[in-house]
Order: C-alpha cells, then structure tokens, then sequence
C-alpha cells in the first residue's frame, strides 16, 4: 500500500481504501442480529413473574460483558502477537480491542445499574464483582491514557502490548469472582446462584431462547464488526500521518 | 559470558541498598511523606473516633501505596537520568535478574517504610497495630503491589509526564492488593475469627504470585531499547 499510495495525488490516497465487501456483509448481518435480538428480548420473551419488565435487561448486561471479553482478549492476542512478531496491524487490534472493550464493559456497568435500581434499591453497591468491573473499566481507561502520553511510536507499540495483556487479570478476576468470594449478591446464572444473591431468576427455556443468539451477537458480531472498522480508522490515521510527513518533506 | 541470576540479583540489590545508604533520598522522602499522610488522615478523620477506627485499615494501605508510588518515581528518574539503567540493561545479565534485583530493593524501601508507620499508627490511632498477622498481611501486600509498580515503572519513565502517568497505570492495576490488604487489615484489627480474614490473605497471595511471574515475563519487552 505504501509504495502504491505515493505515486497517487495526494487527495486520492485517503479514497483507497474502500469498505472490504465482507465487511460491509458483517455490518449489515450484525446490525439485522442486533434488531432480532432486541426483538426477542424486548417483545418476545415473557415478561418475569417478579421483577416484570426490568429482568429484560439482562438479555444486554450479561451479553456485554461477554463483548468486552472477546474485545479485551483480541487486546491480550494482538499484543501477544506484536511483542512476537512486531507486525504494526497486531497492535492496531489490540487498540481497537482496548476501545470497543471499554465501551461495552460500561454499556455493561450501566445495564446493571439500572436493573439494580428497583431491584436491590441501589444504583449502585460495593458487591465484589461490582468491584471489579469498575476495576476492570478503570485498567482499560488507564491503557488509552498512558497510550496517549508515549510519543515514540514503536515504544508505544511495545509498552502498550506490554500493559494490555497485564489488564487482562481484571477480566479474569471479574468473570471468577463470584465463583472465588461468597458474599456476593450478584446472581450466578449459569450453575446455582450464592445463597445471599438478590434478584436471581430461572434460566426457564423462554429466557434461554433469547439469551442464546444474544450472547451469540455480542460474543462474535458485534466486536469483530465494530473492531474492523476501528483498525480501519486506525490504518487511515497512519495514512493521514504519512501524508503529513511526505507534505511536509516536499516543502 | 552471562553472570549467574542470583549472584546478579544480590548486586544490584546491594547496589540500590549502597546508593541509598549514602545518598539517604528515597526511604526518609517516602518516611517522611507517610508520616505526613497518617497525621492528614488523622485531622481529617478527627472528629468521628469511631469512623477513624474503622478507616485505619484503609489509611494503613492507601499510604503505604502512595509512599511506593513516591519511590518508584524518584528512582526510576534517578536511574534514568543518570544512565544507570542503560549500564544495567549493557551488562551481560539477564532482563529477569535486572527485574528482580529492582523489585527487592524496591520491596525493601517500601517494607521499611511500613515497618516505621504501623508503631506510629499504634500511637496516633490508638490501635495495636503491632501484631505478627498484621505484619505478615504488610509482608506479602507490600510486595505483591512492588511487583506491578516496577514494572510500570521502567515502563512511565519512558513516557511524557513521567510522575503523573504512574499512579495512573498503577493504582488500577493494584486495586486487587488494595482490596485483599485491606480486607484482612480489618477483620485482624477488628479481632474477627480466623476463617473470616484468612481467606483474603490467601488472595492476596495469590494474586501477588500471578502478578510476579507476568511481571518476569513482560520485562524483557519493558526495557527493550
């Protein structure tokens, strides 16, 4: 792409890089799957017997958290691979992993507020699992801003790498917590819930049905989608920066 | 020809020890500072006894974290700005010896520290801190958040605005030792049975052991260039 893009006029080389047909297929299916999926939770599923409409909620809280996994895992792949090879594209993935991580892990945050609103009278609480996620969240905002401050490119490849397979224990630990420390009172809803859990309900076959190709969406769909498209910003950035050099160097 | 890890690891320990004893810049700037720490706390907290009681713990860790933050800073820029990490990544040593080596001496800044501010907590706070299970909770806390913070350390020098890019990267990173240190601290204080604090010791542990191998592992890629 390189040697290609400077025997092009300046303005062209920005318009090279059209949307890869794939993608485009990816980001309407994965739109579809997020209108369906909304469908079957919002309308289709029963309404719970005690907490009513609120419980649809969880169809998007615990399949966020699942996103942000899968996002947060590309980060710990990319900067494995990067440290390994020392290919640029590895790190453009772990940075895009590290974004659309964040923005599902507070989607997820939110979600769970506001379901725990009415149903243990709080927005919020210092349960364990609460803990660390806003630990976790708070790791990843960190990552962008020590991102931020490195100037030297290469340097900022490395450390970063260096710094987004470390976070990864705060997803770890999220995930395990409640398995780890009794006195949570998060429900569990794969497995039998703590005996203090507040607001469990059944996973009766009507809450698996529209949970399944939720999870699905938001585990596969909807971070490979939105991270192609960040690592495609990212690669315009580069050629925005490139151009820059290459302008200036002319001068 | 390579030295050995530990006759390395025992160098650049007695190194950091030497320079410290003579240059005296770090553990009375870090003593100094929690001394300060606890005495704020106690002014803030004053008008409630039975809220400082129950935030002692709390003031215990967030000082000694903050007193670890100050030298990790200041001795990392003293190593930067002198060159002597340069030397020391120059020499034919493994990167893990050069990790380790840091680590403890670090870790032995900061127990010092440590081992200073609970007697004098025992007389502000008018708790007994002085306990063996206390002083082991400040053993493995310590050096559980010493492992992470020389990491990020090597790594923020290399940065713009070096002293304030490490409590960011580090605070949340050692979160969990927070937690778990803190956790135990009360239900020791508070003369609460065995089975109650014991388990956040372990954690803590834990966490501290898994926080140390990535930590040996990721260096190397740290101090690269």
């Amino acid at each position: 792409m390189v040697t290609k893009a400077k025997s092009l006029p300046i303005e062209s080389q920005i318009e090279t890089m059209p949307m890869p047909r794939r993608l485009r297929i990816l980001t309407t299916v994965t739109a579809l799957g997020f209108a369906a999926t909304l469908f079957l939770g919002l309308f289709a599923a029963g309404t719970d017997i005690q907490q009513g409409a609120v419980q649809r909620i969880f169809y998007v809280h615990m399949p966020s958290f699942f996103g942000a996994f899968t996002a947060f895992g590309a980060t710990v792949v990319g900067g494995i691979l990067y440290l390994w090879r020392r290919d640029d594209q590895w790190d453009r993935i772990a940075v895009a992993g590290v974004e659309v991580g964040l923005a599902f892990a507070i989607i997820n945050l939110a979600t769970g507020a506001i379901w725990a609103r009415p149903i243990w009278n709080t927005w919020w609480t210092w349960d364990p699992r609460l803990t660390s996620a806003a630990v976790m969240v708070l790791i990843y905002a960190a990552y962008l801003m020590l991102r931020a401050g490195i100037e030297d490119p290469s340097r900022k490849r490395r450390l970063m790498s260096v710094y987004g397979i470390f976070a990864f224990v705060s997803v770890l630990t999220t995930l395990f917590i409640i398995r780890v420390v009794p006195e949570t009172i998060h429900p569990v809803i794969v497995g039998a819930s703590p005996q203090n859990a507040q607001g469990s309900f059944e996973a009766t076959s009507g809450v698996v049905m529209a949970l399944i190709p939720s999870l699905i969406l938001w585990l596969i769909f909807m971070p490979m989608t939105l991270m192609w498209h960040r690592c495609r910003l990212e690669n315009r950035m580069e050629a925005v920066n490139r151009l820059k050099v290459q302008v200036l160097g002319e001068r | 020809m390579k030295t050995s890890f530990r006759t390395s690891v025992f160098a650049i320990i007695a190194k950091d020890l030497r320079a410290e004893m003579r240059a005296r810049e770090l553990v009375s700037v870090m003593a100094l500072f929690a001394f300060l720490s606890i005495l704020v706390f106690s002014f803030a907290l004053e008008l409630d006894r039975v809220a400082r009681e129950a935030a002692v713990s709390g003031v215990l860790w967030v000082t000694l974290i903050f007193a670890s933050l100050l030298g990790l800073n200041r001795s990392m820029a003293l190593e930067h700005d002198q060159g002597t990490l340069d030397a020391l990544l120059l020499a034919p040593v493994s990167r893990s010896a050069v990790f380790a080596g840091k680590l403890v001496g670090n870790y032995l800044f900061t127990l010092m520290v440590g081992l200073v501010i609970l007697p004098l907590m025992t007389v502000i706070y008018n708790k007994n801190m002085l306990d063996a299970r206390l002083i082991l909770t400040a053993v493995i806390g310590i050096f559980g958040f010493s492992t992470i913070g020389t990491l990020l350390a090597a790594m923020t020098v290399q940065t713009r605005a070096r002293e304030a890019m490490l409590p960011i990267a580090m605070l949340p990173l050692a979160l969990p030792f927070l937690l778990t240190a803190v956790r135990a601290t009360t239900g020791i204080l508070s003369a609460a049975p065995q089975r109650d604090w014991l388990v956040w010791l372990q954690l803590l542990g834990g966490i501290s052991v898994v926080y140390l191998v990535l930590c040996l592992f990721l260096y190397d890629f740290v101090v690269e260039d």
